[in-house]
């Protein structure tokens, strides 16, 4: 039993031991500092497109 | 040139009062036409520096330099930032701040943008649009 043990422990040392570094496949986001509810964004969308609207010389 | 001048006036006389009636109506509705499209205009040196991809959206509402600014493109861009703070700043519903309603504004200037402008990506890179749909933050709308 402890001889059993000890290989798993080996084993998964040596597993342990081998890290795998990927690149990932997708860039790493940085997401904007800003903290905003998915319902406050939908709420503000209709007055940001009257803005663009109203305002179209600086959009 | 002056007969013609002088045969001008004498139109404008016979036209009288009718002539002066439909020239206020013709010029009532040049007006109506002209006013919105004129409002809507950006300044050409704006439009040429996206069109040349010098300047485009971010994700955070505001326009960014593509690439390294010459100093007309960086006074471009200062004094729209400026007038879009204000805007945001202005129009900003309760509830609400003015980076909030500034992202979303983004959000939609991002989507709007015209094939070949260009535009910030949520990963920081500047991408150029194209046919298909802008990568943009996934809080976008």
């Amino acid at each position: 039993m402890i001889g059993r043990g000890l290989a798993v422990t080996i084993g998964a040392m040596a597993l342990g031991g081998c890290v795998q570094i990927d690149t990932p496949d997708k860039p790493i986001e940085i997401n904007l500092n800003i903290n905003i509810k998915q319902e406050i964004v939908y709420r503000l969308d209709g007055d940001a497109k009257k803005l663009i609207e109203q305002n179209s010389s600086i959009f | 040139m002056s007969g013609n001048w002088g045969m001008k006036m004498m139109m404008t006389k016979m036209w009288k009062p009718t002539g002066i009636a439909m020239a206020a109506v013709a010029a009532t509705t040049a007006v109506a036409l002209l006013v919105p499209s004129a409002m809507a205009q950006r300044d050409p040196a704006y439009e040429a520096a996206r069109a040349a991809g010098q300047v485009g959206e971010q994700p955070d509402g505001y326009l960014g330099y593509a690439s390294p600014p010459t100093a007309a493109v960086r006074a471009i861009v200062d004094d729209i930032n400026i007038k879009r703070k204000a805007a945001y700043t202005s129009g900003a519903p309760a509830g609400s701040t003015v980076e909030q309603f500034a992202f979303v504004t983004g959000c939609n200037l991002i989507a709007k943008t015209k094939p070949g402008e260009k535009y910030k990506a949520p990963d920081g890179s500047w991408k150029t649009r194209d046919g298909g749909a802008p990568v943009r933050d996934s809080r976008c709308p």
